[in-house]
């Protein structure tokens, strides 16, 4: 170690900015430390270097947008607010002279409407939230409240291996296993169900297991690992004390959860949830894949749709054989909106964790 | 759970005051419970199960040591090239997303700027995959002609996966006890040689993990490498331009509605290669937390309060 010898004390003291953790740490500067030229210089180095890096998510995010929103700049100027409130989706007929109009370049016919790809990704993506958030949670407390610690640590690893299965492998099991045994075994039976409001949605041809009932199914497994995770996490913090006192009460254990568990961890399970919906938003192959990728809004809930991520993957393509380069740029449009969609869900979920983490005694979301 | 007093809780649980219809009410919850955790785990089982079931039956060996060829072949150009892609992720990640935190956690002023930098990274962290992948392509690939390429792509992917890094590097600092950084000012250490010999050195865990997680998502991920990283039939070469690179998540979102079945039979390979290496990362992630737990500094010292809950907290952290 380096020898303590006692340097010159004015020195020392005055460099020192550490924050958070050693923020009470006055008393220690009575010893006094050693601060030689390379080390004054390697911390110098240091500090400088990880500030460098602390700059690139910024850059990488304010980089996107910029490129995103020059990219888009002619698309959305040809397709103005048509963009999101039409639903024709045609990129023009290819064999013919691309054709100006507005001082844009395009194949004559072009029209797009991404009405039917912001539909179909907020319908799969709420779908998936109905479906994912009860069970996360109802996982959860029987995690903490009836599972031994063994039990639990198995549920755990399955959690991490739900999260961590690709979703192109989740997308392809979807297609060919599920979809499929859900049409024959799951969707009949659902489609007779009674003929009132809420549940006549079900009414309907169920197709063949390809469409926004099963992608927002599949989806549900994209969000069920963050909140069941989170929830387990949180419940496990809620302290003893007030549980005892409810069960005092004379409460069920249903009971306690209710009116005092679940107040404890909501603000922060709700904010998982969104942040899951942010994700479930988001996803790209696997929705691809099971909801059938066509550019139309489903029929009824089991019909074929696509969403705005499904739509760039699948059309990026195509949009290359576009020589007016429109379609490319339609899609850096398709990007932003998404983006746009994606970050407010994000802002809105941050800001409750954030509060319910200041408010409360529980640190909520932290890490996500 | 009422460890001042088991027998009262439970005579009053077990007491007549509880009626019929609340007990048959805390029933139903709890059946309803166990079943969201049988829906939780079931598609576990049911996707594994699936995975190796379509492949087993027509596996061969030479699926890893045979490249991709148009009428079938092996899928080693693809694990190749998903190496050299975790490779070179897991060095960039390792230096930005380790600085990043780093920063964050110990020589970042408390201010505007500071908050700035991190809700950027956590924003970061919840743009779509494909819209980063989108802006490579186009900004990349073509806007810089780099062609279908390893650079690309692993800027892409490790674009995506810096928040995870810095978010776990940011924590594991956070949680390394005062204690311990009061003992090495008190043996007179330069602040860089106590952050060297003794911050980071404890929380490597909480990094490594961290990085862990990062390469299971590059594993995973497809989106945004379908426009940048391309894909060869022959073995990743060392240029890291103008050189497309073979990775099994195209295998998988390509091959499978192949009319050849030696081609489709790749497919489902590839699969059972993905979830192999996804599990493996899950199971090094535990088995580091394992190890490390016994001398883990929060246990130590009883907990940093806040901080070791917020890390608590943390743990649940998302692999995806």
């Amino acid at each position: 170690m380096n020898g303590g010898e006692p340097t010159d004390p004015a020195a020392a003291p005055s460099a020192r900015s550490d924050p958070g953790a050693s923020a009470g740490l006055g008393a220690s500067d009575v010893a006094t430390e050693r601060r030689s030229q390379t080390a004054r210089v390697l911390e110098r180095v240091l500090a400088g270097g990880s500030a460098v890096t602390a700059f690139i998510p910024l850059a990488a995010l304010v980089a996107m947008l910029v490129v995103l929103v020059v990219q888009a700049l002619p698309a959305i100027r040809y397709n103005g607010w048509h963009f999101l409130v039409g639903s024709a989706w045609n990129p023009g007929s290819t064999y013919s002279q691309p054709v100006r109009s507005g001082g844009i370049v395009h194949l004559p016919g072009a029209s797009y409407g991404a009405l039917p790809l912001v539909l179909g990704t907020l319908e799969t993506s709420a779908i998936a939230l109905l479906i994912g958030f009860p069970v996360a949670v109802g996982a959860a407390v029987f995690i903490v409240e009836k599972l031994p610690p063994v039990l639990a640590g198995f549920v755990g690893l399955c959690l991490e291996t739900l999260a961590g299965i690709p979703s192109v492998v989740f997308g392809l099991w979807g297609v060919l296993t599920f979809g499929p045994w859900l049409a024959r075994h799951v969707y009949p039976a659902l489609a007779h169900l009674p003929n009132v409001p809420v549940l006549d949605v079900f009414h309907g041809n169920t197709g063949y297991g390809e469409g926004l009932l099963t992608g927002g199914i599949v989806l549900s497994a994209m969000i069920i690992p963050l909140v069941a995770a989170t929830t387990r996490d949180l419940l496990r913090q809620v302290p003893e004390a007030t549980k005892e006192g409810a069960e005092a009460l004379g409460m069920t254990s249903a009971e306690v959860f209710r009116t005092v568990q679940f107040r404890w961890v909501r603000t922060g399970v709700i904010g998982a949830a969104i942040l899951g919906l942010g994700r479930a938003l988001g996803e790209t192959v696997a929705v691809a894949l099971v909801t059938g990728s066509v550019l139309q809004s489903a029929t009824n809930i089991y019909g074929t749709t696509t969403t705005i991520a499904a739509t760039i993957v699948s059309q990026l393509d195509t949009a290359q054989g576009d020589p007016t380069g429109l379609y490319v740029r339609v899609l850096a449009e398709a990007a932003l909106v998404l983006m746009a969609i994606t970050l407010l869900v994000n802002v809105v979920a941050r800001r409750i964790v954030h509060r319910a983490s200041r408010g409360v005694a529980l640190p909520v979301g932290v890490g996500f | 759970m009422a460890a001042a007093a088991p027998g009262l809780a439970g005579s009053l649980r077990g007491n007549e005051t509880v009626s019929s219809a609340r007990r048959a009410r805390n029933l139903a919850w709890w059946s309803v419970a166990a079943v969201a955790l049988l829906l939780v785990i079931a598609p576990v089982v049911w996707v594994l199960y699936g995975v190796f079931q379509q492949a087993v039956p027509n596996w061969h060996w030479t699926v890893l040591t045979q490249v991709t060829t148009g009428v079938g072949g092996g899928l080693a150009n693809a694990l190749a090239g998903t190496g050299v892609l975790l490779l070179g992720v897991g060095v960039l990640v390792a230096i930005v997303g380790i600085g990043c935190g780093l920063y964050l956690a110990e020589f970042a002023p408390t201010g505007l700027l500071t908050s700035l930098l991190r809700s950027a990274s956590e924003v970061l962290s919840g743009v779509p995959s494909i819209v980063i992948g989108y802006v490579g392509y186009v900004a990349l690939v073509v806007g810089l002609h780099w062609g279908f390429s390893l650079l690309p792509a692993v800027i892409v992917l490790t674009v995506l996966v810096i928040p995870y890094v810095a978010k776990a590097t940011e924590i594991a600092v956070g949680q390394v006890p005062l204690a311990y950084r009061e003992g090495a000012e008190a043996l007179g250490m330069a602040r860089s040689r106590m952050l060297r010999t003794v911050v980071m050195r404890s929380a490597i865990p909480g990094i490594a993990t961290g990085i862990i997680v990062a390469l299971a998502i590059s594993v995973g991920e497809t989106a945004p490498l379908l426009y940048t990283a391309g894909y060869s039939n022959s073995y990743p070469t060392a240029q890291l331009l103008h050189s497309a690179v073979p990775y099994l998540t195209y295998a998988t979102w390509t091959f499978y509605d192949d009319p050849s079945s030696a081609v489709k039979a790749l497919a489902f390979d590839s699969m059972v290669l993905l979830v192999v290496l996804v599990l493996a990362l899950i199971l090094a992630s535990r088995l580091i937390v394992r190890v490390t737990q016994k001398h883990s500094p929060a246990r130590a010292t009883g907990g940093g309060g806040r901080r070791a809950a917020r890390a608590q907290a943390a743990k649940a952290r998302p692999a995806r």
